[in-house]
């Protein structure tokens, strides 16, 4: 049996590296407001987890991390986002009074017990290397494929099954029926001069504003921007334009002229 | 190297991600952070097989990305479809099941 070196400082180097960027985006991921910076910040963990598997003689696995994790399931997510929209950022009310911080204190608690109970039990125990079992089937890759068409035979089959399962589950769940028939021309002009809303159009953003930019707010008659001008998910983002005081006085002067 | 580093970090990254769990509101957020406990017993079953010195645990971590795979495909399909009749990709707001 190969007794790995002790220490590999280039392995260290990547380990350190590659460990403070995933504890990163870990903590980037749980407390971004939006989901979009969640994604990403997922993303970035599943990168530095890659290079670790790399690291721990797993290239194929590491291979398959960027492959099917940053690749499709990180591209999923950001569709799925993309549909549910940009500004679906999470609320600050509490249905359980106190659950916050009570899931703060037991999670701070299980990273201590966990990393307390395997660090303290781990830490002596040198590793066994995979040299010898790579090289049995002649390097990583064929190894992985010999168990899998041997041992894990039935398992593998089982895998299979449960794809064909998800993909069919994911068109029937993603399928929409229509509930109700369609609204008439007439029912939707009803519910439009009927509603609450103003049944006209909004105004167009960069009207009597200084700027004709599509994230400069209208004015209204007495000089205050109005949001209503500004699309949806431009507004859903933060993206509006500030309205200077002095160009709203500016006009009112060459009115008043 | 000794790969209970690894372990340690694992058990990190596993513990962040179930704080996210637990503290989330956003649907897709939960979601993604189950997606990172996933990833962290992932990282411990690589070390494991260095460790123990055969392949066994890669094959398992294997195995485990292929069922996140397909986990990820219903879930969020069911996020969607959710979306789509609430209006709301808030786990609080799903309390038809209640009663």
């Amino acid at each position: 049996m190969i007794i790995d070196t002790p220490t590999n400082s280039g392995e260290a180097i990547v380990f350190w590296v590659c460990a403070v960027l995933s504890v990163l985006g870990a903590f980037g991921l749980i407390t971004s407001r939006k989901a979009v910076h969640s994604a990403l910040w997922m993303a970035l963990t599943m990168i530095s987890l890659a290079v670790l598997y790399i690291a721990n003689a797993a290239p194929f696995l590491g291979m398959v991390q960027v492959i099917v994790y940053t690749g499709a399931v990180m591209m999923l997510f950001l569709f799925v986002i993309m549909v549910v929209g940009v500004d679906a950022s999470d609320s600050l009310i509490e249905t359980i009074k106190g659950q916050r911080w009570t899931a703060i204190l037991l999670g701070l608690a299980l990273i201590l017990i966990l990393v307390w109970g395997l660090g303290s039990s781990l830490a002596g125990i040198p590793a066994a290397g995979l040299e010898l079992a790579n090289r049995e089937d002649g390097g990583n890759v064929p190894g992985i494929a010999h168990l899998i068409f041997t041992d894990y035979l039935v398992v593998f089959e089982v895998t299979s099954a449960l794809l064909i399962t998800a993909a069919l589950g994911a068109m029937v769940l993603a399928h929409r029926e229509h509930w109700k028939p369609k609204p008439t021309q007439e029912e939707l002009s009803k519910a439009r001069f009927l509603g609450t809303e103003h049944p006209g159009n909004r105004p167009n953003p960069g009207i009597y504003a200084r700027h004709n930019a599509v994230d400069t707010p209208a004015l209204l008659p007495d000089g205050s921007p109005t949001e209503l001008s500004i699309p949806g998910p431009l507004r859903a983002r933060g993206d509006v334009a500030p309205v200077d005081i002095k160009d709203v006085h500016a006009i009112e002067e060459a009115d008043s002229l | 190297m000794n790969p209970s580093n690894y372990i340690v970090l694992s058990a990190l990254l596993f513990g962040i991600g179930a704080m996210g769990v637990l503290v989330r509101r956003n649907a897709i957020v939960v979601f993604m952070s189950v997606e990172l406990m996933l990833n962290a017993s992932n990282l411990a079953f690589v070390a494991f097989a260095r460790m123990h010195g055969n392949l066994d645990g890669q094959v398992v971590a294997f195995f485990v990305m292929v069922v996140a795979a397909a986990e990820v495909v219903v879930g969020l399909a069911i996020i969607v479809q959710i979306f789509r009749s609430r209006r709301s990709a808030s786990i609080d707001e799903p309390n038809l099941l209640k009663y």
